[in-house]
C-alpha cells in the first residue's frame, strides 16, 4: 500500500514509460536539441535591459581631456620596456608617484610542474605594480580595479590611457571609492598572484609566493581589464566568460554597451559584428557558440576572468584596430572609460540584480537560465529513461508483460563483473589524472621528448591501453546492472555539471548521451563506434575543431592548418590543459577524466561484454 | 387597532436616542463648519523625504525647494518639521559638496547653510512620522521635534518619494499605507491638532494616499493617478542625477509667484501641472473640505501670514490688574472673551515632569550615616559596659 503516491497509478505510468521507451527517448533528445537552436530566437531571447537603478548609466558628462598625454605616456613606457627588457617598475613607480598616485608593487614566483610552450615559461617570476587613487571624502571600504595586464610586444597604449585616467581621477572630488590601476605580469599568472595575496586566500593546488601586498582598499566591487595596442581603435570586443564557465553579472556588460551607444563607438562581444536583420538567426548562434565554447573550454577569456572567482564583477574589453572607416580616439575611450567608473561610482550594493547565468547571442539580447536550462534537462531525462526502462527488465512484474519476465531467468547479481569493472574504471580515471603529472619526468628522460610532449602522451597512453582490458562477464545478463550504474553515475554528473557550466554539460550530454543509451554487447560494431565517437579524446577533439572553424580570428598563426595542425594542438591543448588545471585551478581535465572517463569506460565494458 | 403600549414606550425611546445621534452628528459637523469659519491663528509645515541613497537625489531636492518656497513665505523654522535622510550634500558622489541643486543651471543651492533638519538619516521612519503627527513622542523628544499644533492650527503636509498603490516607501526600508495615514490623521482630529490639513504628495501613484481620508478639513493634491508613474524632470549632467521631479518643478513655477501678499487661491494650485508638463495626470480631493477652494488664499497654507484688522474707532483697553481680577461675564467694559474658551491638548506632559521631580528624594550625606551610628556604637558599649567591645574586635 502506498502512503506517498497511489501505487497503481505509478505501475501505470511506469509501463507507459517502458513501453514507449525508445519513442520517448527520440523526442526527448530531439526536443533537447531544437530547443537549443531556438534559444537565440525572440521569445526565448530577451532585450537586455540595466537592472541596478542605482547605476544611472550615462547621465553625468565626462570631463577627461588626457588623450594626449596617454599617448605620451604609452611612448614613454614602451622605450622604458625596451630598455629593461621587461616589466619598467622604476619608471611605473616614479611616474606613479609624480601622478599623485600611491604605489605598491609586490613580487611573486611561481614553479610550473612542467615547461608552458605556449608561454614560454617554467620558473615563473614577477612583479605586479599597483597604484591607488583614494578615495578623499570616503572611508577606503570599497575600490574599482583598472587592470592592465603587461604584454611585452603589446598593451603599451592601455597602461598610458591607464596612467593618464589615474592622473584625471586624482584631481575630482566625487569618489565615493577607491581606484587602483594594476598593471600584472606574466597575464594569468600574475593577476591571480594579486588577487590571492589581496584576498588571502590560495585557490590552486600550487604554492604561489608572493610578498606582502600593501596598499589594500577594502572590497573589490568591479574591475575592468584593458587591452589596447593601437593609437586609435575602430571597435570595443568585450570579453565575457572567466574560468570555469563564470560570467559576470550582466548589468556590467549591458553598462559597457550603453555607454559605448552613447559614445558612439561600436561595441561587439566574442569579436563578431552584432547580427543583421536579414541573417539574424545564424549570426546570433555564431556569437552564442563561441561563448558557449569558451565557457566549455573552462579558459578564461582574459585576465579578468580571474576576478570573477572572488565574485568580483569583471569585464575584458580588447580595443581592435581594422580597416573601418570610423576611427576612435584615445580621448573617446578615455571618456568611455571614465563614464564607465563614474556610474561604478554610484554603486551601493555589489552587483545582485542582473544575471549570473546566461547566454548572449548578441548584445543586444539575452538567454536566461530559466529560458535555456530545459534543453539540458530533456537530454539528461533520456538517460533517466533509459535506466527505468533497464530496472524493469532487471525486476519483471506479472503486470508488465509475460515476455519479458520469460525471457529472462532471474540470476544472482554478478556483483564480482560488475564492481570490478566499476572499480577499474575509477581507478584508471584516478590513473589519468595522476599518472602524467608523476611520470612524465621519467617519460621525458627515457623517451628523449620535451616536457610538456611526454604529459600529453603518457596521458594518452593510459587512455588508450585502458580500452584494452578485459572483460569478461560471468552472466549474460550482467552488463544491464552495470550499464545501469554507469548511465545513473553520467547522468548525475552531467546534471550536476550543468548548475556549474551549462555549456560543457549540454556539449557532452549531446555526444554522449545517444552513445551511452546505445550501448549494447548485442550491437557490438555500432556500440563501439559512438563509443568512440563520444569518448573524451574525441569529444575533446571535436570541441577544439568547432572552435577553430568558428573563430572569427582563424588559428593562430605558424600552425598548420588541416587535420595534423589539428591534432597538434590538440595534444598542445591536452598538456596545457593539465598545466592550468594545476596553476589556475580551472577543472576541465579533472571532469574529462575522473568523472567522464570512467563512465565512458564502464560503457565501454558493456559493449565488449563477452560471457 | 390597539398597538400594545410596551411598542409606543419603545419606538419613542428609540426615535429620542436617534434625534440625539442626529444632533449630536450635526453638533460635529456644525463644530467643523464653525471651526473653519473661525480661521486659523497659526502655521505648520511638515515636510517629508522618504527616500535615502544617491540616486534620489531629486526626492532631497524637492523638499528642500518647498522648505525654501514656505521659509520665504512665512513660516518659521520653529513651525517647520522636516524629516529627510540627508545624505546628498556631503554624499562622497556629490560632486558639489555640502550643495543640493533643483535645477541644472545650478543658481540656488536649496541646502544652503541655514537649514534646519529635524529628523535625519534613520530616524526618518514610518513610526517617528505618525508618532510626531499624533504627538505621542517620547517625553525627551526636544522641542524642535514636536509638532506643537493645536486647534487652530493650519498644517501644510508635503511628502515625496517612492509610492505605489496605496502605499509610500520609508528609506526603503518600510512603507506607511494610505489607511495607517487616515488613522493618523483622524487621531490627529480627535485631539484637536490641526484646523485644516493641506496634504501635498509627489510619488508615484499618488492619488492612492488620500483616498483613504475620513477626518473633516483636508484638502488633497497628488501628483498622479493610480496606475501611474510621476516622472522626474530633468537632469544636472556636470553632478549626473535628475535634480527635480515635474510636479514639484511645476508646483515651484506656481509658488515663485506667491508672495505673502497674493491673493492666488488654492483652486488656481490644482490647476498647476497639466497632463501635456506633467505626463501624469494630478488629482486633487476636496469632499473633507468645508470651504470652498477659491476661497481659500495659498497663504493659507504655504505662508504664514498673521490677521491683522484695522480698526478706526477707538477701542477701550482695560489695564492689566482689572483683567486678573475680572470674574468672566460679571464686570461691564470687560471683554467676554478675556479668558479664552478654548482648551488645549496637553502638549507638554508638564505634570508628569513635576511629579518626576518630587519622585527624586533627598538622601543623607554617607559621612552623616557614618558618624550617626559610631555615636550609636559609643552611646551602647558606654552604657552597658566596654566588655562587648572584645565581641567585635
Amino acid at each position: 500500500m502506498g502512503l506517498l503516491s497511489d501505487p497503481q497509478n505509478r505501475e501505470r505510468i511506469l509501463c507507459f514509460l517502458i513501453r514507449h521507451n525508445s519513442k520517448l527517448c527520440i523526442l526527448c533528445y530531439a526536443l533537447g536539441l531544437v530547443w537549443f537552436l531556438l534559444l537565440p530566437l525572440p521569445p526565448l531571447s530577451a532585450p537586455t535591459y540595466i537592472s541596478e537603478n542605482a547605476l544611472l548609466p550615462g547621465l553625468v558628462e565626462g570631463t577627461f581631456g588626457g588623450g594626449s598625454q596617454a599617448l605620451v605616456l604609452s611612448r614613454d613606457f614602451a622605450a622604458h620596456k625596451d630598455l629593461v627588457g621587461g616589466l619598467p617598475v622604476e619608471w611605473l613607480n616614479k611616474t606613479m608617484t609624480s601622478l599623485g598616485l600611491e604605489v605598491h608593487t609586490q613580487t611573486f614566483a611561481v614553479d610550473l610542474p612542467f615547461p608552458d610552450e605556449i608561454n614560454e615559461r617554467y620558473h615563473v617570476r614577477g612583479t605586479n605594480v599597483q597604484g591607488v587613487v583614494r578615495a578623499r571624502r570616503a572611508a577606503s571600504t570599497e575600490a574599482l580595479v583598472l587592470h592592465v595586464p603587461f604584454l611585452p610586444e603589446a598593451n603599451d597604449q592601455a597602461t598610458g590611457l591607464a596612467l593618464s585616467l589615474a592622473a584625471h581621477f586624482r584631481k575630482q572630488v566625487y569618489w565615493a571609492k577607491d581606484l587602483i590601476v594594476l598593471v600584472t605580469e606574466h597575464d594569468l599568472l600574475g593577476i591571480q598572484a594579486w588577487l590571492g595575496a589581496y584576498h588571502g586566500i590560495n585557490l590552486t593546488s600550487m604554492g604561489v609566493r608572493s610578498s606582502e601586498l600593501g596598499g589594500y582598499c577594502g572590497a573589490l566591487q568591479a574591475a575592468l581589464t584593458l587591452q589596447l595596442s593601437s593609437d586609435v581603435a575602430t571597435s570595443i570586443d568585450l570579453q565575457l566568460h572567466g574560468p570555469n564557465g563564470l560570467l559576470p553579472n550582466l548589468d556590467l556588460p549591458n553598462l559597457v554597451h550603453r555607454l559605448c551607444l552613447n559614445e558612439k563607438i561600436l561595441c561587439t562581444t566574442q569579436g563578431l559584428l552584432p547580427p543583421q536583420e536579414d541573417n539574424a538567426w545564424w549570426q546570433s548562434m555564431h556569437i552564442m557558440l563561441l561563448q558557449a565554447l569558451g565557457q566549455a573550454s573552462t579558459q578564461p577569456a582574459s585576465e579578468h576572468g580571474l576576478f570573477l572567482r572572488h565574485r568580483v564583477e569583471a569585464l575584458g574589453l580588447k580595443a581592435i584596430n581594422s580597416h573601418r572607416q570610423e576611427k576612435v580616439s584615445l580621448n573617446k575611450l578615455g571618456r568611455l572609460l571614465e563614464g564607465v567608473f563614474r556610474s561604478l561610482n554610484n554603486l551601493l550594493e555589489r552587483f545582485h540584480q542582473s544575471f549570473f547565468f546566461y547566454l548572449l547571442p548578441s548584445l543586444q539580447n539575452y538567454v536566461s537560465i530559466g529560458n535555456y536550462a530545459p534543453c539540458a534537462a530533456a537530454i539528461l531525462v533520456v538517460l533517466f529513461l533509459c535506466a527505468i526502462e533497464l530496472w524493469a527488465k532487471l525486476n519483471p512484474d506479472k503486470e508488465r508483460g509475460a515476455r519479458e519476465a520469460a525471457a529472462l531467468n532471474q540470476a544472482s547479481i554478478p556483483w564480482l563483473s560488475v564492481i570490478g569493472s566499476i572499480v577499474i574504471a575509477h581507478g584508471l580515471g584516478i590513473a589519468l589524472y595522476v599518472g602524467p603529472l608523476v611520470a612524465h619526468q621519467s617519460a621525458a628522460n627515457y623517451f628523449d621528448l620535451p616536457e610538456d610532449e611526454a604529459v600529453s602522451l603518457t596521458a594518452l597512453g593510459i587512455g588508450v591501453s585502458s580500452l584494452s582490458l578485459p572483460h569478461r562477464g560471468s552472466t549474460p545478463q550482467g552488463w544491464i546492472w552495470l550499464k545501469l550504474f554507469a548511465l545513473l553515475e553520467l547522468g548525475m554528473l552531467l546534471l550536476a555539471l550543468d548548475l556549474l557550466n551549462f555549456p560543457l554539460a549540454f556539449m557532452l550530454a549531446i555526444a554522449t548521451v545517444p552513445a551511452a543509451v546505445f550501448s549494447q554487447p548485442s550491437h557490438k560494431t555500432a556500440s563501439i563506434a559512438l563509443l568512440l565517437v563520444a569518448s573524451p579524446a574525441a569529444l575533446s577533439l571535436m570541441g577544439l575543431a568547432l572552435q577553430t572553424e568558428l573563430n572569427p580570428h582563424g588559428p593562430p598563426s605558424g600552425q598548420l592548418g588541416g587535420f595534423i595542425g589539428l591534432f597538434l594542438r590538440w595534444l598542445q591543448c591536452l598538456s596545457h590543459s593539465i598545466l592550468e588545471h594545476q596553476s589556475l585551478g580551472t577543472n576541465l581535465y579533472p571532469l574529462l577524466t575522473l568523472g567522464l572517463f570512467p563512465c565512458w569506460l564502464q560503457l565501454w565494458h558493456v559493449a565488449l561484454w563477452k560471457e | 387597532m390597539r398597538l400594545p403600549f410596551s411598542s409606543i414606550v419603545l419606538v419613542s425611546i428609540g426615535a429620542a436616542v436617534a434625534a440625539q445621534f442626529s444632533v449630536r452628528g450635526r453638533n460635529a459637523l456644525d463644530k467643523a463648519e464653525q471651526k473653519a469659519d473661525d480661521g486659523h491663528t497659526n502655521n505648520w509645515a511638515v515636510l517629508v523625504c522618504a527616500s535615502r541613497f544617491w540616486f534620489n537625489y531629486r526626492h532631497v531636492a524637492n523638499v528642500l525647494s518647498v522648505y525654501r518656497s514656505v521659509k520665504r513665505l512665512g513660516i518659521p523654522d520653529s513651525h517647520i518639521i522636516m524629516m529627510l535622510a540627508d545624505d546628498m550634500a556631503c554624499n562622497a558622489r556629490n560632486p558639489r559638496p555640502a550643495t543640493v541643486f533643483n535645477n541644472a543651471h545650478e543658481q540656488i543651492n536649496v541646502y544652503g547653510d541655514d537649514v534646519e533638519v529635524d529628523y535625519r538619516g534613520y530616524e526618518v521612519t514610518v513610526e517617528n512620522f505618525v508618532r510626531l503627527l499624533m504627538g505621542r513622542v517620547p517625553p525627551n523628544t526636544p522641542r524642535s521635534k514636536r509638532l506643537l499644533s493645536d486647534e487652530r492650527s493650519n498644517i501644510l503636509i508635503y511628502m515625496t518619494g517612492h509610492g505605489g498603490d496605496g502605499f509610500l516607501k520609508f528609506q526603503d526600508s518600510e512603507e506607511i499605507t494610505n489607511i495607517e495615514l487616515a488613522d493618523a490623521f483622524e487621531q490627529m482630529w480627535q485631539k484637536k491638532r490641526y484646523h485644516e490639513i493641506a496634504f501635498i504628495i509627489d510619488t508615484c501613484q499618488a492619488v492612492s494616499m488620500y483616498q483613504k481620508f475620513y477626518s473633516p478639513n483636508i484638502v488633497a493634491f497628488a501628483s498622479s493617478h493610480v496606475g501611474e508613474d510621476s516622472l522626474s524632470h530633468h537632469v544636472d549632467p556636470s553632478i549626473g542625477v535628475y535634480v527635480i521631479d515635474r510636479f514639484t518643478y511645476y508646483l515651484l513655477e506656481f509658488l515663485e509667484k506667491i508672495h505673502p501678499a497674493s491673493q492666488n487661491t488654492m483652486d488656481e494650485l490644482f490647476r498647476v501641472c497639466p497632463k501635456r508638463d506633467c505626463i501624469s495626470t494630478p488629482g486633487h480631493r476636496t469632499d473633507l473640505f468645508s470651504r470652498d477652494p477659491s476661497t481659500v488664499l495659498i497663504t493659507e497654507f504655504f505662508g504664514s501670514v498673521r490677521k491683522v484688522e484695522l480698526v478706526t474707532r477707538v477701542v477701550s483697553v482695560p489695564s492689566l490688574n482689572d483683567l486678573l481680577t475680572a470674574v468672566p461675564g460679571k464686570k461691564d467694559g470687560v471683554n467676554e472673551d478675556v479668558t479664552l474658551s478654548n482648551d488645549f491638548a496637553d502638549q507638554l506632559p508638564v505634570a508628569q515632569m513635576v511629579q518626576k521631580g518630587k519622585q527624586n528624594e533627598w538622601h543623607p550625606p554617607d559621612g552623616f550615616i557614618l558618624a550617626f551610628w559610631a555615636l550609636v556604637l559609643l552611646v551602647f558599649f558606654k552604657t552597658y559596659g566596654m566588655k562587648h567591645l572584645t565581641f567585635i574586635f
